[in-house]
């Protein structure tokens, strides 16, 4: 299909840019010219933040070195929870106005979302053995970040066990939605239940409690993070538009030249 | 078919009574759940230690959990045999919304599974040594409590009912979602073995229902229909 053949439904002009998105082809082609130069981005990013980070920033004087790991942990946890808001959101569109291209993006960002669940988690753990003396504690925050880890779990062996993609997209779009609502209840009763878990440095109201020394890596890394989770989520969905729309005429120009 | 002759609330009706008569011809079938129910409880005496203190600590949140367990059991009761011989379809296809059909078939299914735990657990709360008045309050809990299971459950079953083998699956799906009331639930229980006052621990549960009560149809009747197609 071509945006022309869509131009021509009458509707107001603003909107005309919007209706490439519903175009698989031309999502494909987005997805194509943007990977790899907003991963090459990140890549930049990623190294001028760790050596920020890692070498010119000092060590703390409670905790020495060991709080180096908020410059992978904060962007992971982040971007775990930015994640399976963004993910929720193009279900929820997918499933309301039936746009493949949304379900498909969906579909892309889980795996990732997982991941970085999981790293927040691992980094976590290795921060709070030299800080609290233990790998794990069951603290609020520690116990929702586990709790999205089995939503992540769940959305993704719910895709993965219905056979028609199109079934699979739209019922697990559904558990994304119903995720999405609970999430902030499975939040906030974690937290009345037990916190331990330090409070918010960066976005404290007034001045954050941070040495700008460190801030400026950890805002470094957090772009970095953004950036190559963008590009990986266009990487991604670029195999799922070629595998979903294989047997179109664009997909098979592209694979045969 | 017409659907003036029929109202929806005596349609809803017609539902509970019919899957409350299917289950007490199969009663064999709605005991299982509270056998399953007794039995885990019971496991963690031998497992963990019959120490009476111990017990008294762990045991509203072990009830919590052999209760959840229980639920999730039964769960797949509630769309699947209906699946399997066509009422589903009907149901579907019926000019009442589905949403409240779904409720109703939720509330009988709650009927038979909910509610046995609820009256079985007193004596559960006496084997984990609760005192009497944490005995009251698990009830309480579990009665404000279990609609909230049965709702969040619908949705999940409504979501896996077209795949053949979701039993591990449904339960992926649904635990984390019931985190909320696992942790309000036990928590009123041990608030009120401690004399702290359990009302705010009850009072959100309470509200977790309510909101269930109106969110989860809903979200059912939607997955029911990308099931069903």
């Amino acid at each position: 299909m071509t945006t022309e053949s869509l131009n021509t439904s009458g509707r107001g002009k603003k909107w005309l840019w919007f209706h490439r998105f519903g175009s698989p082809a031309w999502v494909y082609g987005f997805a194509n010219r943007w990977a790899m130069p907003i991963g090459i981005v990140a890549l930049l990013l990623f190294v001028v933040g760790l050596y920020q980070g890692l070498i010119v920033a000092p060590p703390d004087y409670q905790m020495g070195d060991s709080y180096r790991i908020i410059f992978i942990h904060v962007p992971s946890a982040w971007l775990s929870m930015f994640s399976y808001f963004v993910m929720a959101a193009s279900a929820g569109i997918g499933l309301v106005w039936h746009i493949k291209v949304s379900d498909l993006v969906a579909r892309s960002i889980a795996p990732l979302g997982a991941m970085f669940t999981f790293c927040a988690l691992v980094t976590g753990s290795l921060w709070g053995k030299p800080t609290w003396g233990t790998y794990w504690v069951w603290d609020a925050r520690l116990t929702s970040e586990l709790v999205l880890l089995f939503l992540f779990i769940g959305y993704i062996a719910l895709s993965n066990a219905i056979e028609d993609r199109r079934t699979a997209s739209r019922a697990s779009a559904v558990l994304a939605l119903v995720g999405v609502i609970n999430l902030p209840i499975i939040h906030f009763s974690v937290e009345w239940w037990n916190t331990l878990h330090q409070g918010s440095t960066v976005t404290k109201l007034g001045r954050p409690s941070i040495d700008t020394r460190m801030l400026i890596p950890l805002l470094i890394m957090f772009v970095a993070f953004n950036f190559y989770f963008l590009s990986a989520v266009l990487n991604r969905l670029r195999c799922e538009l070629l595998s979903q729309e294989r047997r179109t005429q664009w997909v098979r120009e592209i694979v045969h030249g | 078919m017409n659907d003036q002759t029929v109202s929806t609330m005596s349609a809803m009706m017609a539902l509970v009574r019919r899957d409350l008569i299917i289950a007490m011809r199969e009663r064999g079938d709605m005991l299982q759940p509270v056998l399953f129910f007794i039995i885990v409880v019971s496991l963690f005496p031998l497992s963990v230690t019959p120490d009476k203190t111990l017990l008294m600590q762990a045991g509203p949140g072990i009830i919590w959990v052999a209760a959840l367990l229980a639920t999730l059991l039964a769960l797949d009761g509630i769309f699947r045999p209906d699946h399997e011989d066509g009422t589903l379809e009907q149901l579907v296809l019926s000019p009442h919304p589905l949403s409240l059909l779904v409720l109703a078939k939720t509330l009988a299914h709650w009927l038979v599974t909910g509610l046995p735990l609820i009256i079985i657990s007193p004596l559960l709360g006496m084997l984990m040594q609760l005192s009497g008045d944490a005995i009251i309050v698990l009830c309480g809990a579990l009665i404000l409590g279990t609609p909230a299971l049965s709702l969040i459950g619908a949705v999940g079953v409504g979501l896996t009912v077209g795949i053949r083998k979701s039993g591990v699956l449904l339960s992926l799906v649904i635990l984390p979602l019931y985190v909320p009331v696992l942790i309000f639930g036990a928590g009123a229980v041990q608030a009120a073995m401690v004399s702290l006052d359990p009302q705010p621990h009850l009072l959100l549960l309470a509200s977790f229902s309510l909101f269930s009560l109106a969110f989860c149809p809903l979200a059912s009747a939607t997955a029911l229909k990308i099931s069903v197609n």
